[in-house]
């Protein structure tokens, strides 16, 4: 349940601006790849046209293709909706709905698409899910109880458990861990290690142990200057990337003399 | 090696330089004697010794504090005086005003038969009698309460829906196009039309499309609908305004469409912010006099039909019964009523607005772990 990503010459805009140019990167299957750079490079970016969040922003739009295991997200046709339950995301700030308890924050992705589910697999579906994003044991107790009153961390995982919980192909983490402590964030660590063994991973960091710690591959991204658009610099196995880099802004950034 | 005891002082060093707690209490005293003084003087009334006693203690406490605090101190006190001050001047006419219509509106409310009976067949020799014979007086709001509840419950209807779904289109679709900015702009321009317009207007509206005369309640509720819908508009599109946009996306990210990531999400969100709004809305409307009278007419029985036949309102009792009371020559029962009127309609508000604290709580983001 994994499909893998190839993005051909994929150039992003916003307006008339080109926030990220010229982008090719094959993501394999079953694997962690972390985005890494200065702030405004673009990798956030181009992580939310994965899956078409980008184009919710007025204005937005890109020209390139991004394939899906052979399948063009931005062919004509594509219903967006239909992209992203295929392609979940986590973002940087927890944001579990603050109307739903935790069990109804988790079945989110069924019960908003009014999808009819029996008792019997919703309870399944959100231990599930839970035990996926190793929050079971904190939370079976007190499923009925609203999902804000979790710690930040534990808000996290609740939407990491809400995103595999509609059992995406791919998971996207637009910086996961920014808002959490070191504990939490090793909880959301050893949890994408899991993953992994199940989905696709793209996880966006701008902590580059982490990036270390968790990614098979890493793609360094980098911009000229202000106003000029972001690239992607290189992109190899982490281990190259952070002992071997063959770019010499790659090697700057990753070992902190940038600029 | 000697131990220095503390050195046993009735004011810490810390608090040196200030004046007293008690010391507002002392020139508040003062300032009440001293007003009491002024105003006998040139002749005694509550509201002046109330005014001569406020400035008095101002100057006095200011003064005082500036020569004992400092400069710092006594703008702070000043400042606090003015705060003060402000607050029971906004307060002072909504408490003269509910204490007005508590008293005068009591006896009207406790006559047995207030609230259950209507107009219907009482007349002047009716109240001549109770006058003279000090018996209890007749007739009642029934019919009025009944035309209040239905035209504002139909304007509601009529209102909510359509104010709502504007405001969605305003702040999930509009995104700025011409269309959206000229909504917005008409939407403030309604706001401020004056109420007898609208009336005139849903009259005028009913004469051309059903026929000449035509007052029924449901031509006052298209009255009041025209003064509730920006007011409703105006107030959900604050409240959906200022849905986190990160829900949005969390829902989209699931593979959520989006109106059901506006009807499950972003609504249920607003929905305590919302409800208020409509409150206020209906707040705003139920106590309109102008365009009732020239669209509902008015009514001294029993009118159960909305869609048909002249239909009286309480702020259109109160006017009538005040204007033109049904024993001219003893106005006191008309006036009676029209006081009772007048609190049944102010507790009519009183629980609406209890009623969308209600609803707020129950619609609220859970908190709590």
């Amino acid at each position: 349940m994994s499909k893998r990503i190839d993005v051909k010459d994929l150039n992003v805009y916003y307006g008339n601006f080109l926030a990220v140019e010229g982008v090719n990167i094959n993501i394999e299957a079953k694997s962690v790849t972390a985005f890494i750079g200065p702030s405004g490079c673009g990798k956030s970016t181009f992580l939310r046209t994965l899956n078409r969040m980008h184009e919710v922003l007025p204005g937005a739009r890109v020209e390139g293709e991004v394939l899906l295991d052979g399948d063009n997200l931005y062919g004509h046709g594509v219903d967006p909706v239909t992209v992203r339950t295929q392609v979940g995301m986590v973002f940087q700030r927890p944001n579990p709905f603050p109307t739903m308890s935790i069990r109804d924050n988790v079945l989110a992705g069924v019960k908003l698409n009014n999808k009819k589910i029996t008792k019997g697999a919703a309870d399944a579906l959100v231990e599930k899910s839970l035990r996926g994003a190793n929050l079971w044991n904190e939370v079976k107790d007190r499923l009925e109880k609203p999902g804000s009153g979790l710690s930040g961390g534990q808000q996290q995982r609740l939407c990491i458990a809400r995103a595999i919980a509609v059992e995406p192909q791919v998971i996207l983490m637009d910086e996961p861990c920014s808002a959490l402590d070191p504990i939490s964030t090793l909880a959301v660590e050893d949890l994408i290690n899991e993953l992994k063994d199940e989905y696709t991973v793209v996880i966006v960091t701008h902590n580059m142990q982490q990036a270390a710690r968790v990614s098979d591959k890493t793609a360094f991204f980098n911009i000229a200057g202000t106003g000029k658009p972001g690239k992607l610099i290189e992109f190899a196995d982490t281990t190259t990337i952070f002992n071997n880099p063959s770019q010499k802004a790659t090697e700057d950034y990753v070992s902190g003399r940038f600029g | 090696m000697t131990v220095t005891a503390p050195v046993a002082r009735k004011r810490s060093a810390l608090t040196k330089g200030q004046l007293p707690a008690f010391a507002p209490y002392i020139v508040l005293a003062v300032a009440l004697v001293l007003g009491a003084a002024i105003l006998a003087l040139i002749g005694f009334n509550a509201f002046g010794w109330g005014l001569v006693s406020a400035i008095l203690f101002t100057i006095g406490l200011v003064a005082w504090s500036g020569a004992v605090e400092g400069g710092r101190k006594a703008k702070d006190r000043l400042a606090t005086c003015l705060v003060v001050g402000s607050f029971l001047v906004a307060l002072l006419p909504l408490v003269s005003v509910i204490w007005t219509v508590l008293v005068n509106g009591l006896p009207g409310i406790i006559t047995p038969g207030f609230l259950t009976t209507s107009m219907n067949g009482v007349t002047g020799s009716f109240d001549n009698k109770s006058v003279d014979d000090g018996t209890k007086v007749l007739g009642g709001i029934y019919h009025a309460l009944i035309g209040t509840v239905q035209i504002t419950l139909l304007a509601t209807v009529i209102s909510v829906p359509v104010g709502l779904l504007t405001a969605v289109y305003l702040v999930e679709y509009g995104n700025d196009r011409a269309l959206a900015r000229a909504i917005t702009f008409f939407v403030d321009v309604m706001t401020g039309i004056p109420s007898i317009v609208a009336g005139l207007f849903s009259a005028a509206f009913f004469f051309a499309l059903v026929g000449p005369g035509t007052k029924t309640g449901a031509v006052a509720a298209v009255a009041l609908s025209v003064l509730m819908i920006p007011v409703v508009v105006r107030s959900s599109e604050e409240m959906l305004k200022i849905v986190p946009n990160e829900l949005r996306e969390a829902a989209y990210a699931l593979g959520v469409r989006k109106w059901r990531t506006i009807v499950k999400v972003v609504i249920p969100t607003a929905i305590s912010g919302i409800a208020s709004g409509v409150t206020l809305a209906i707040a705003r409307v139920i106590g309109e006099t102008a365009p009732i009278l020239v669209t509902a007419g008015f009514a001294t029985t029993i009118n159960n039909n909305v869609f048909g036949g002249w239909m009286a309102s309480l702020p259109t009792f109160i006017y009538t019964q005040i204007l033109n009371p049904t024993s001219p020559s003893n106005p006191g029962p008309s006036s009676q009523r029209a006081w009772g009127a007048a609190l049944v309609l102010i507790i009519l508000v009183m629980l609406l607005n209890l009623g969308a604290r209600l609803i707020a709580r129950i619609f609220a983001p859970k908190t709590g772990r």
